[in-house]
């Protein structure tokens, strides 16, 4: 036998495609999932069945209309789903940059899966809950020394909840100081996470979003413009979307201070500078990190995620309640805050992300969190080196520059000179089973893609990504119907998207999708 | 001595130094400190991290965690009746199965090209639960329940143009706290008193709060107290009738024997999914659900994605996408509505596995089945002599009032004696509700036996003699 020829590169992949129904259509008369506990004739005869008794106005007369299915064929339905499915275990995860792809620890999925956990009801009394009281402590301490903050709370559910959570605290902040109707205006940048501006405005807030000078550094000028007595704080990025790191941020935090605003420092892209350079040396009142992201709990298709919001003593007595404290001999949550903003979430945080980034930090250390974040930085540079070789794409600002921990790359060459957009090469990317992100809008810079190659990829991952790349160039130079057709590999085809956009046609649901398509009643 | 080997972390492929080195070659740096050269000097940490020694071994890490882990003493150990906000319910091992698979666990924000797979299970958990809730607009989820209260709340001023909304005085302490937060700086919040006898909102108070500035009445059913509100057309149609908007928080889980609100008059249902077959995990399994009708003026008011389904360029095959993005906090920043981010995605797909497995015929038992428990325990705890089972003529679904007051025992003397005697009791009420004296509210689930709802009331018998 001849030797087997070398692989290709990039591989030549297939989707799974099962072409499966819809959950609905596999429904079955009279089959069940699950069987539930009998209630015993000795409770039936003393309660009776008082849902059968409910008044008119409060009894369900129909059961819903949900499926009935036999357990195998619910499981296989969703474990076919599931091959459809990518994800970090599966594909090179880079191309979904400022989300920080990286490994997921199994062995951290195993701990949070103890019934010893699962099964702890919130409200339990703490002498049974000193386990994961004393995780919660533990953790807050080591994101303490990580930002360099005075306190963490660890409630919000993800970092948008951060910084929704850092925004009512700088809020209560100026209340406190009677200055919460005067001070109105927040500050962001364009390449901040579009949460800053969003959460800031409902919190009440005039939002001034700055745009990049020409070297893509958020401009320090527009912001001395900004700044006033109606200055709330600043909220900001760093390093910003582009993988660029704003050298002068302590002279932007000492401009807001000294209009008498507060700084809120956005440390979801921290995940390359652990160890590195902290909130606390660059002045800011308030931080946040998503667990879920540096600090590696899995992403659960967009969550459960955990989100920390880490404080100087300035924002301390407005953290939300409770805070878990250790008086020596045990732990205890402490609802005594007379200034807190409050709760933000049900309880205290997503307990099980909260111990696999415990886990996370405790496998690796100081040590070890320094190495993710230099390797993250340099999988980065590498990966920035081998694709700006790629034909049609290029990186603006700070030309010549190194980056951190991510880079957000333009195809705007490509796109004029062959028609092929981004949103296109994102298509085609799911031919080859990767993952592949535009960017956040607005599309600030044209054409965008953004990589962050986090320290859980090798040398060869990022020349497999990069090779891809390089493809979809080639086929956008030489034969671009083949990406204007993709994707071709996939779970399934082209979608007509018009309907989501049309209220005559769009469904959100089974049911609507049968009234909307006449096969149903209204 | 030999010189010491590099750590090679397992996590960290490129911490092998010749992977190292040859990159750096590339990409032409001496070292990784060139790429760090924009941080200035006076931003660096000049000092190792002070972080705990590391255990590198998963064999430490894990005797490491379960030592930690074994500190606790979990609901399967300990015969518990506490619910208000987190439910203990049995969680089909099909649920756990597929929110384990690494496919599902381990994505993020794939299209839905690369990602089919969570655009159709999360489309499937958005159809059944409004199969459940008989409406036609599910969300994705976001966070948890009080989340989804306090958005459908601003949805219905951005829908109404109105400035206040009234809150029920018998809703949960923390939920309101979060949502009073939220709706802080341009929205009035009115408290809607209950009936202390009922516990019941008080319909002629609910007439005189009701104003043109109204933009919602809000209440939840069942009540956060337990109460099934036997009157909520009457609330609806009241507000109505004010032109504000019904919005209504409800467990899921009570819906195969419960009418859906909307039939009652509801315009937005909002809730948490937490029931749906999901572990407690001390408070971290909590998703949010919000539902309206199909109606744009609705829709359009949603911060969450709403995926959606349509045809491909193949016949018979389905796809799917984002319905009206344009709406979102990621198109549009602040002028989307609220914001979007990651919430509890695989929440959402768990529940959709519970409810499928459930089918009608189980919603329909476990609601009937919760109902007969609870019912049954609050009967065999009102005969011990000095309790009062509070607001006991009053229809319940899984959770009661008992009133320890004429025993002259505090509620905490109670919860702690029941401790004593391996029983979690229900939450302490004395301090959130000081109107209902020394109160506990207990819950009962299809996972308690005739045998567990009989040990409690044994146990409290003993406790206040």
């Amino acid at each position: 036998m001849k030797p087997v020829a070398p692989k290709p590169m990039p591989r030549r992949f297939h989707q799974a495609r099962w072409d499966e129904p819809v959950i609905f259509e596999l429904s079955k008369l009279g089959q069940r999932g699950v069987l539930l506990p009998p209630v015993g004739a000795a409770i039936e005869r003393e309660a009776g069945n008082p849902a059968r008794a409910l008044p008119d106005a409060v009894r369900r007369t129909i059961p819903p209309a949900l499926p009935e299915m036999s357990q195998i064929h619910v499981l296989r339905h969703y474990a076919r789903l599931s091959q459809e499915n990518l994800g970090v275990d599966l594909n090179i995860d880079v191309g979904q940059g400022t989300c920080t792809m990286k490994y997921s620890p199994k062995v951290n999925d195993q701990l949070a899966r103890t019934p010893k956990l699962t099964e702890l009801h919130p409200l339990q009394d703490e002498s049974t809950a000193q386990g994961i009281l004393e995780v919660m402590y533990r953790l807050e301490g080591m994101l303490k020394e990580i930002s360099g903050m005075d306190r963490v709370t660890l409630q919000p559910g993800a970092g948008s909840s951060a910084i929704y959570a850092n925004v009512c605290m700088i809020r209560a902040y100026h209340a406190s100081r009677g200055q919460d109707k005067q001070r109105d205006e927040i500050i962001t940048t364009i390449f901040s996470h579009p949460s800053n501006a969003a959460a800031a405005k409902v919190a009440g807030y005039k939002v001034i979003t700055l745009y990049p000078d020409e070297d893509g550094y958020p401009d320090l000028e527009a912001l001395k413009r900004a700044v006033s007595d109606r200055t709330a704080a600043l909220l900001i990025t760093n390093p910003e979307d582009t993988g660029i790191f704003n050298p002068r941020i302590e002279e932007f935090v000492r401009v807001v201070h000294a209009a008498g605003g507060l700084c809120s420092y956005d440390q979801a892209n921290a995940n390359g500078i652990l160890g590195i350079t902290r909130a606390r040396e660059a002045g800011f009142d308030a931080s946040h990190f998503n667990l879920h992201k540096t600090f590696s709990t899995p992403h659960g298709c967009g969550g459960p995620a955990a989100g920390a919001s880490c404080v100087t003593g300035t924002l301390v007595p407005f953290l939300p309640v409770p805070t878990v404290e250790f008086d020596g001999l045990k732990y205890y949550l402490d609802y005594k805050r007379p200034q807190s903003i409050g709760k933000v979430r049900p309880f205290y945080g997503v307990a099980p992300n909260i111990l696999r980034a415990y886990a996370w930090i405790m496998s690796l250390g100081a040590d070890g969190l320094r190495e993710a974040a230099e390797v993250a930085v340099l999988n980065n540079n590498y990966l920035m080196k081998k694709v700006l070789a790629i034909r049609g794409l290029s990186a603006p600002y700070a030309k010549g520059k190194r980056r951190i921990e991510q880079v957000r790359y333009s195809w705007e060459q490509l796109t004029r000179e062959t028609g092929v957009h981004s949103e296109e090469i994102e298509t085609r990317a799911a031919d080859f089973g990767m993952h592949y992100w535009t960017s956040h809008h607005p599309y600030v810079v044209p054409e965008p893609m953004t990589l962050e190659p986090t320290e859980s990829y090798s040398k060869s991952d990022l020349d497999e990504y990069a090779a891809m790349l390089k493809q979809i160039s080639e086929e956008a130079y030489t034969d671009p119907q083949v990406i204007k057709t993709a994707p071709h590999n996939s779970t399934v085809h082209q979608t007509h998207h018009e309907p989501f956009d049309n209220p005559d046609e769009w469904a959100v649901t089974w049911r609507a999708y049968l009234r909307k398509t006449g096969q149903k009643e209204g | 001595m030999p010189p010491e080997k590099p750590l090679i972390y397992p996590y960290i492929p490129n911490s092998a130094p010749t992977a190292k080195e040859a990159m750096l070659r590339e990409v032409g740096a001496r070292n990784v400190d060139e790429f760090y050269s924009d941080i200035p000097e006076s931003l660096r940490l000049k000092r190792k991290m002070k972080l705990p020694e590391p255990l590198l071994s998963e064999a430490e890490l894990i005797r490491h965690v379960d030592g930690l882990m074994s500190r606790n003493r979990s609901t399967r150990e300990t015969l518990s009746f506490l619910g208000a906000g987190c439910y203990q319910h049995q969680v089909p091992a099909v649920c756990d199965e597929i929110n384990s698979r690494g496919e599902f666990l381990t994505a993020y924000a794939g299209d839905p090209y690369e990602d089919h797979g969570r655009f159709q299970a999360l489309f499937e958990y958005e159809s059944m639960m409004a199969e459940l809730l008989n409406m036609d607009v599910v969300n994705v989820p976001n966070y948890d329940g009080f989340q989804a209260a306090a958005t459908s709340l601003r949805m219905a001023v951005r829908i109404t143009g109105r400035t206040s909304v009234l809150l029920p005085a018998n809703m949960g302490a923390d939920k309101l706290s979060m949502v009073t937060e939220y709706l802080k700086p341009d929205i009035a919040i009115e408290q809607l008193p209950f009936n202390l006898q009922t516990g019941l909102l008080d319909l002629a108070a609910l007439e005189t709060k009701l104003s043109e500035r109204t933009a919602a009445v809000y209440f939840e059913n069942p009540s956060y107290l337990g109460l099934i509100e036997t009157r909520p057309d009457q609330i609806s149609a009241a507000a109505h009738s004010a032109g504000a908007l019904c919005v209504v928080g409800v467990d899921p889980l009570s819906l195969g024997v419960i009418r859906p609100p909307v039939e009652y008059g509801a315009d937005i249902v909002c809730g948490d999914i937490q029931t749906l077959g999901i572990h407690m995990h001390y408070g971290g399994g909590h998703g949010g659900f919000i539902a309206s009708d199909d109606d744009p003026k609705f829709v359009m008011e949603f911060p969450s994605r709403l995926f959606g389904i349509a045809s491909t360029i193949v016949a018979g095959e389905y796809g799917f996408g984002d319905v009206a993005y344009e709406r979102t906090s990621f198109a549009l920043r602040e002028e989307g509505k609220e914001w979007v981010g990651t919430a509890a995605a695989l929440w959402g797909i768990t529940a959709g596995v519970y409810l499928a497995l459930m089918g009608p015929q189980g919603m329909v038992e476990i609601g009937e089945g919760l109902m007969q428990r609870c019912r049954y325990t609050m009967q065999k705890i009102s005969r011990i002599p000095g309790l009062r089972v509070t607001f006991a003529d009053t229809l319940h679904f899984t959770e009661f009032v008992v009133d320890f007051s004429d025993t002259g025992k505090s509620a905490e003397a109670v919860n702690r004696a029941l401790l004593e005697r391996d029983i979690f009791g229900g939450k302490d009420l004395s301090a959130e509700f000081p109107s209902l004296g020394q109160s506990v509210l207990f819950c009962v689930s299809e996972v308690h036996s005739h045998a567990d709802l009989d040990r409690l009331a044994a146990a409290l018998k003993e406790v206040v003699q």
